[in-house]
């Protein structure tokens, strides 16, 4: 396995160099080139640009409202754009990218069992009632216990608790065998021991199933020891690459266009802006980020 | 022989319109179900009350117009699922605005045709037949035209499943999945459309809405599967309109006036009944796999994601069965 530190070095934009991508390496996955939405009127996304790669993990970082959700949907083909492309490598049909959204509301009085929505990520897209029959049956239980959700399987989705619900939401974008897994603040409303889980099933998929993973969150604390790069947002723009180049005082101070410190203390990283004090709270030793399956 | 004489009045099995009323119920419930509950899986009851009042409007209007209820309720409630398609019915707050400034002139339009039927016509039972239904009234002739449009509107729900589940589900799942969501809510309207302009020929424009969402709503807390939701729907719309029709039937010997009571009324009853019943009796949500036991780290550890090692408990078909009522499940839900 190659190593991700080794890879993304030089790929992505840290800065102004511009992506360069290493000679003879695979093609990425995601290729997102100034990238320009424009929502009532006013740019959420300006000019963004980043790649990604079969098996990393990326933390999409920016505070509410920064864009996170705007930009996984252009990538999905849910959000039109006003300039930019999203390149997608080899066939792109509606199973290369997985996508678990930041709300599934649904009622716990509602008859759907885990292993129906994992169904439905099989071939909820197609015509007709769907007939049961034992290889969906068993491919489903199958993708609930890649996420450790077998247990779940007859429970009822509205009744899950949130971590739960976000395996098995897991379970069902994997079905289609997306090259893409984006997620969108998965980790948003767990406590600590289901998101410390969460990210390792996520980082563990990475390795598993060659996908890569855009996970947005406003926190960038928990991706930190499994995440490979990063996209962070501030103000509609983005800086992407390594965790390291990117999580640093003159990196930020230009995307926010203002001055940021970027603090280590006790092992931990705190980002300020202005007088916005945002704990970003790092291991930030690279070493620690490449570390793949640490214990968190 | 005296018991069923006892429920099922003398004449009851070979007069015409009750053999008639018996079909045209026997579809209207089946095709109620699914409708229904995507109704139910969409919180789209709203949508079910709108057809009910337009249906009430074209039910009106072809009483002054002179030409059968049935076409008036139908094209009515097509003409609403165009509406409501336009505008999206998705958009919840939207939605609520235009629904009470329409809904309102829809009932202004329903009361004017009523009322220009009435005087001009002076045929008083238009305003009860429209609002409230009068199943043993429903022309023998129209069962062809019933069992046609029952049979498309289950063919859209049949066809439509997959993406129509997913999307009650999360819109945003179905979408990724390039579910094209307009064209599915199409589809649900269209269907939902066609069991309203069905059921409103059944209990009345007024009371359709009951029997769309009653035994789907009942159906939720027997059923742990979405076939199954619409099968036990089906089965409880069955025995509410049919039963009504034998309770209507046998009313005819009832006071104050031996004319009968209104089979709509025994129908919407039972359908409520049974909604009541499920309450006591549903198992209410999915007790076994809210046990705490079921939370237990050792569940995690990758031993137990064998199926093997799953709790036999899980596949115990007395879980299954909706009279299974172990109190000590009961007390978790
Ligand atoms: N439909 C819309 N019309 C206008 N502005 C919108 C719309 N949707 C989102 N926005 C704005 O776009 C910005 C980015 O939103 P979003 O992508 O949801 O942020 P995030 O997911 O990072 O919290 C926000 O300022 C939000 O107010
Ligand atoms: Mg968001």
């Amino acid at each position: 396995m190659r190593s991700p530190v080794g890879t993304t070095l030089r790929r992505g934009r840290a800065s102004d160099e511009g992506p360069a991508l290493p000679e003879g390496s695979p093609p990425p996955v995601l290729v997102v080139e100034g990238l320009t939405v424009t929502l009532g009127g006013r740019e959420v996304l300006k000019d963004v640009s980043f790649n990604l790669h079969a098996g990393e993990l990326a933390g999409l970082i920016g505070s509410n409202g920064a864009g996170k959700t705007t930009l996984l949907r252009a990538v999905l083909g849910l959000q039109g754009t006003a300039a930019g492309t999203v390149t997608l490598s080899g066939r792109r049909d509606h199973g290369s990218l997985g996508y678990v959204p930041q709300k599934v509301s649904l009622d716990p009085d509602l008859p759907v069992r885990a292993r129906d929505l994992v169904a439905l990520g099989i071939d909820g897209q197609r015509l007709g009632v769907g007939l049961h029959s034992s290889s969906r049956r068993a491919r489903a239980e199958e993708l609930l216990s890649s996420v450790g959700a077998l247990h779940l399987a007859d429970a009822r989705v509205g009744a899950l608790s949130g971590g739960e619900q976000q395996r098995v939401l897991i379970a069902h974008a994997l079905a289609s065998k997306p090259r893409l897994l984006l997620l969108d603040e998965p980790l948003a409303n767990l406590d600590l021991r289901s998101t410390q889980e969460t990210v390792s099933l996520l980082a563990g998929l990475t390795r598993s199933h060659g996908v890569a993973v855009l996970v947005s969150t406003h926190d960038i604390n928990p991706l930190l020891p499994f995440m490979h790069c990063v996209v962070y947002l501030a103000g509609g723009r983005a800086a992407s690459g390594r965790t390291a180049e990117v999580v640093r005082s003159d990196v930020l101070s230009r995307l926010y266009g203002q001055h940021v410190d970027v603090l280590h203390a006790h092992g931990r990283v705190i980002v300020s802006v202005g007088d916005e004090h945002r704990e970003s709270g790092c291991e930030l030793a690279p070493d620690d980020c490449a570390e793949e399956g640490q214990p968190a | 022989m005296s018991v069923l004489h006892a429920v099922f009045a003398p004449g009851f099995f070979t007069s015409g319109p009750v053999l008639a009323a018996v079909l045209i119920g026997g579809v209207v419930a089946l095709v109620s179900a699914p409708a229904g509950f995507l109704t139910v899986m969409r919180s789209h009851s709203f949508a079910g009350h709108a057809f009910s009042e337009v249906t009430a409007t074209g039910g009106s209007a072809a009483y002054l117009v002179g030409v059968g209820p049935l076409l008036g309720y139908v094209v009515a409630a097509l003409a609403g699922a165009g509406a409501m398609g336009a505008l999206g019915v998705e958009r919840h707050k939207s939605r609520d605005l235009v629904a009470g400034v329409v809904l309102g002139a829809t009932l202004g339009l329903t009361a004017l045709f009523l009322y220009l039927t009435t005087t001009s016509q002076s045929t008083s039972g238009a305003a009860v037949t429209v609002l409230f239904g009068s199943l043993f009234a429903v022309s023998s002739s129209d069962w062809p035209t019933v069992v046609a449009l029952g049979g498309a509107a289950l063919a859209l729900v049949g066809v439509g499943w997959r993406p129509l589940l997913l999307s009650s589900v999360s819109p945003e799942l179905a979408a990724a999945r390039g579910v094209r969501l307009r064209l599915v809510e199409s589809a649900y309207l269209a269907a939902v459309a066609l069991a309203v302009a069905l059921a409103s020929m059944t209990v009345g424009a007024i009371l359709s809405t009951a029997l769309l969402v009653g035994p789907a709503a009942a159906a939720l807390r027997f059923a742990r599967t979405p076939a199954r939701a619409c099968a036990w729907a089906a089965a409880i719309g069955l025995v509410a309109v049919w039963g009504g029709i034998v309770l209507a039937y046998d009313s005819y010997d009832w006071p104050p006036s031996q004319q009968g009571w209104p089979v709509s009324f025994f129908v919407v009853f039972l359908v409520l009944a049974t909604y009541l019943a499920s309450y006591l009796f549903g198992r209410h949500r999915d007790p076994a796999h809210r046990d705490p036991a079921h939370r237990d780290p050792a569940h995690r550890d990758p031993a137990h994601r064998d199926p093997a090692h799953r709790d036999p408990a899980h596949r115990d078909p007395a879980h299954r069965d909706p009279a299974h009522r172990d109190p000590a499940h009961r007390g978790e839900a």
